[in-house]
């Protein structure tokens, strides 16, 4: 693989007046890789995207994907990048083939291949059946899974997603995300998908950058990210006793694993690396103490999510 | 220029198959077959010169009034040009169609080259088949066909009504790049056309002397249009700069009436055509200079 990332900016910053949407930016995406851009309404995601395919200029700072200047050669940019932006739209009156086709002409595919990609890509997204139906009959599930037919008929290196799952309901979203990933995984397609909606972002990528004010504030592998937000503890283990005693606390404290021991009125909260409920389980009964419930609870993207955004 | 074929011929497409452009279609042979049958009951009358006979078929309506044919053009071309302009940017904008356009590798003036080609084929195409059915249906009331001559001055004058109508499709470009919202940039443009109207009309209603008036008619297309199709069609009509010009150089206004060739009336008209142009090309440089720059967002 090529040791040049394929998406790199450097302190790309986007102003409006006096207020700075992107601030200094630096991002490094490698080829393959997908990327799950987080953040809050206004954090300056879209405005980010918007820059790396020319359609807005930053105000200073430079971004290059594949090795172009996404200001100055947007052309060539936009050849291998798709994007699905936020509102998607096609033209309504007009058949699902019919908009698709429009794309792979303004691509500047020979007439030859329109038919044949534009056929493959409503295949593959299930749509092949109501090609020659109007764009406005087509439900927003529909639409959506349209949009991702109409980046697939370019064939790019490079997805973008921006909020791709807004308005569908949870079957659909479902079935998206599951295309989305069949996809990319086929073709080793780069994507970049933009949300505030974590599980999706954790079914779909392999890294995040969570956005908040213009600047990334945390970057890496969902795993990671865990690590780094809870100094270790990847499990958080409530346990409820009929009375607390410090010899239990100490016995938990003794089990390898465990992380820290909180105590709050008659329920221990445990930190720890791996699911421990066994052995905490042995602890309580060793040293006397009547265990009532043990929950335990994972460490979702969320909650480093809110760590990240609370910290603001 | 990548793209822009694409563009036209979808926006051809489009512009053919909207209602907006069926019922002014249709409005426009109305009128045609009012003028073919207004023609019928003057035409005989109006023929005292047997020279340009066929001319007057867009020419004539009753004595001494004002040609129905011409004014007609010179009203309704401004809402064929509008009416094919005002939402060409602004409502890919709204309906998120302009993002996902603008994401393809095109350049940015493609879109808008194309769609304004469009219109110029569609424009074109309208007024060349109205007056080829005042001809044709013409044709067949008088009996005599056009000379080489008419026909030069039929083709010129939907040349010149194409530069006319595509002025107003510029303008109303432009409008809907500047103005999000549809309503707001039809009736930007409508009230441009009003004002031009008035521009014209002014030396009818108030006497503000020769030289105002001139001028006034120097800036409005309106004005700009009525002139150089009155002159390609009436072959002994005078524009208003030369009938100026006469009566400041001698000392007995006298403007002879005779009929100019075909090279004299487009020496007349040229710079109404440039005047044109030129107003066209404003339109169009303001509008690259802001469609350019712009940032393209979905919401």
């Amino acid at each position: 693989m090529n040791s040049q990332p394929l998406i790199e900016t450097k302190n790309l910053t986007k102003k409006y007046g006096e207020k700075v949407v992107v601030d200094k930016l630096n991002l490094s995406i490698a080829e393959g890789e997908r990327f799950g851009f987080l953040g809050p309404n206004g954090a300056g995601k879209t405005t980010t995207i918007l820059m790396l395919l020319g359609l807005t200029q930053p105000s200073s700072g430079t971004a290059n994907i594949a090795g172009f200047n996404c200001t100055r050669e947007p052309l060539k940019v936009k050849r291998i990048t798709g994007y699905v932006p936020e509102r998607l739209g096609f033209y309504e009156e007009l058949s699902a083939y019919y908009n698709l086709a429009y794309t792979a002409r303004l691509n500047g595919l020979p007439e030859a291949q329109v038919s044949k990609r534009v056929t493959s890509a409503l295949e593959e997204v299930g749509l092949i059946k109501t090609a020659e139906q109007q764009v406005g009959q087509f439900s927003a599930g529909m639409k959506q899974r349209l949009g991702i037919a109409d980046i697939l008929v370019k064939e790019p290196k490079l997805a973008i997603l921006d909020e791709p799952t807004s308005g569908i309901d949870p079957k659909g979203v479902h079935q998206l995300l599951e295309l989305i990933d069949k996809i990319a995984k086929e073709r080793n397609m780069t994507i970049i998908m933009c949300s505030h909606q974590l599980k999706q972002v954790q079914q779909i990528c392999t890294r995040v950058g969570i956005m908040q004010k213009g600047k990334i504030v945390v970057e890496g592998g969902v795993e990671d990210l865990g690590r780094q937000a809870f100094s270790g503890g990847k499990f958080r283990i409530e346990v409820k006793l009929t009375e607390i005693t410090s010899a239990v606390i100490e016995a938990i404290r003794k089990i390898a694993g465990v992380v820290n021991v909180e105590r709050s009125e008659d329920t221990l909260v445990v930190t720890a690396q791996t699911d421990l409920r066994p052995q905490i389980a042995k602890a309580v009964v060793d040293s006397n103490g009547l265990l009532v419930q043990m929950n335990i609870q994972s460490y979702a993207l969320e909650d480093i999510y809110l760590k990240y955004s609370e910290g603001q | 220029m990548q793209g822009m074929m694409e563009v036209f011929k979808k926006e051809l497409a489009d512009d053919f198959t909207r209602w907006r452009f069926l019922i002014l279609f249709a409005i426009a042979f109305a009128v045609a077959i009012f003028a073919i049958y207004m023609d019928a009951q003057y035409i005989k009358l109006a023929v005292s010169d047997t020279r340009f006979v066929f001319l007057k078929l867009y020419t004539t309506s009753g004595e001494e009034s004002l040609p129905l044919f011409i004014m007609f053009f010179v009203f309704f071309l401004p809402i064929i040009g509008v009416s094919l302009g005002f939402d060409a940017i602004n409502s890919e904008k709204n309906s998120g169609t302009l993002s996902r356009l603008m994401s393809q590798s095109i350049y940015r003036d493609a879109v808008i080259n194309g769609k304004f080609l469009a219109g110029m084929v569609t424009i074109a195409v309208m007024l060349a088949s109205v007056v080829l059915v005042v001809g044709g249906v013409g044709l067949r009331l008088i009996g005599i066909p056009p000379s080489a001559e008419e026909t030069m001055r039929l083709i010129f004058f939907i040349i010149v009504g194409v530069v006319y109508g595509s002025f107003w499709l510029g303008l109303a470009i432009l409008f809907s790049i500047f103005l999000n919202r549809v309503a707001t940039s039809a009736l930007a443009s409508i009230a441009m056309w009003i004002f031009f109207i008035f521009l014209f009309a002014i030396p009818m209603f108030a006497d503000l002397g020769g030289t105002a008036s001139y001028i006034m008619m120097q800036v409005s297309p309106i004005a700009l249009f009525w002139e150089s199709a009155t002159v390609l069609l009436v072959p002994s009509a005078r524009t208003m700069a030369q009938m100026l010009n006469v009566s400041m150089s001698t000392a007995s206004p006298f403007l002879p009436t005779s009929a100019l060739s075909i090279g004299q009336s487009l020496l007349t008209v040229w710079p109404h055509i440039v005047s044109m142009i030129a107003l066209t090309a404003i339109c169009f440089a303001i509008s690259y200079i802001k469609f350019m720059r712009e940032e393209i967002r979905s919401t």
